[in-house]
């Protein structure tokens, strides 16, 4: 049984900020402790713009999970260019914008779960849980 | 719009952030400061982020840059009240920071600042 996620739009700097928030207050609810709640925050936070920058915008869910235990999961999707090759992406230090390279591979490693499935210029979407 | 305040107290600038940052407020930031450096002859940046339960890779690299360049400017950055969640994640994201000392709290900051812009070597 899950409940009906939110779902959020990504296509400003300030939707990044509400994405945020949004997991914190799912992760809150969900009885996660001060550090998962951290790292949960801050890999949407990385995802979020990811989604913006990269992805020229989208959405993302946030859904609660019971089962097979408690969890949240962070669904994040856009029909941008896509990511050619996922697993160079995922390389600390890689990077196609300005930024540090470290967004894809640092949020898979705050997370349990992370998945990210593309098919360019179709859709793409990045997948991440934590669970309880 | 929208701006972080920056505070002057002798030689020194502080900057007390408060609100959860979008990217574009923390690159403000980072002029203002740097600006301001230079406006004041400042020898020191103290920056509270106690408040932030949040620091991505964004605001972890904004921050790193101010460091960097205020030390272009010959002025000292001290970073203080970091929670300690948010360290747990930022070394577990993989941001890595130069030229940043941090300090527990504001007042052991302001002492470490004052000690290193007044000391022997000074
Ligand atoms: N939603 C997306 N659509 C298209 N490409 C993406 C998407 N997400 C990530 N990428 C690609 O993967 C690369 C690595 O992403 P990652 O978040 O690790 O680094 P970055 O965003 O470039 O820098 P940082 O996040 O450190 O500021 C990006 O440079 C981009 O090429
Ligand atoms: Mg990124």
């Amino acid at each position: 049984m899950t409940a009906t996620p939110d779902t959020l739009p990504i296509h400003s700097e300030d939707d990044v900020v509400r994405v945020r928030h949004a997991v914190r207050r799912a992760a809150v609810e969900l009885g996660f402790s001060l550090v998962d709640q951290t790292k949960l925050v801050t890999a949407a936070s990385e995802l979020a713009r990811n989604t913006l920058i990269h992805g020229g915008g989208g959405e993302a869910r946030v859904e609660r999970l019971d089962t097979p235990r408690r969890g949240l999961r962070l669904v994040f999707e856009d029909r941008g260019p896509g990511i050619p090759d996922v697993e160079r992406a995922f390389q600390d230090g890689f990077t196609t914008g300005g930024g540090l390279g470290l967004g894809l591979g640092g949020s898979r490693r705050l997370v349990n779960d992370f998945s990210v499935e593309s098919t360019p210029g179709v859709l793409t979407r990045v997948t991440a849980t934590k669970w309880k | 719009m929208e701006r972080i305040p920056i505070l002057k107290l002798g030689d020194l600038l502080l900057v007390t952030i408060q609100v959860d940052m979008h990217d574009r407020l923390a690159l403000t930031l980072q002029d203002d400061l740097t600006t301001a450096i230079v406006a004041h002859g400042a020898r020191g940046v103290l920056i509270d982020i106690s408040a932030l339960d949040v620091v991505d890779s964004f605001i972890g690299r904004v921050l790193g840059n101010i460091a960097s360049m205020s030390r272009l400017l010959s002025a000292e950055t001290m970073i203080v009240g970091m929670q300690p969640a948010v360290a747990i994640t930022l070394v577990e994201l993989g941001v890595t920071w130069r030229h940043v000392r941090t300090a527990l709290n504001v007042e052991q900051g302001m002492r470490r600042l004052r000690a290193s812009l007044d000391g022997p070597r000074a």
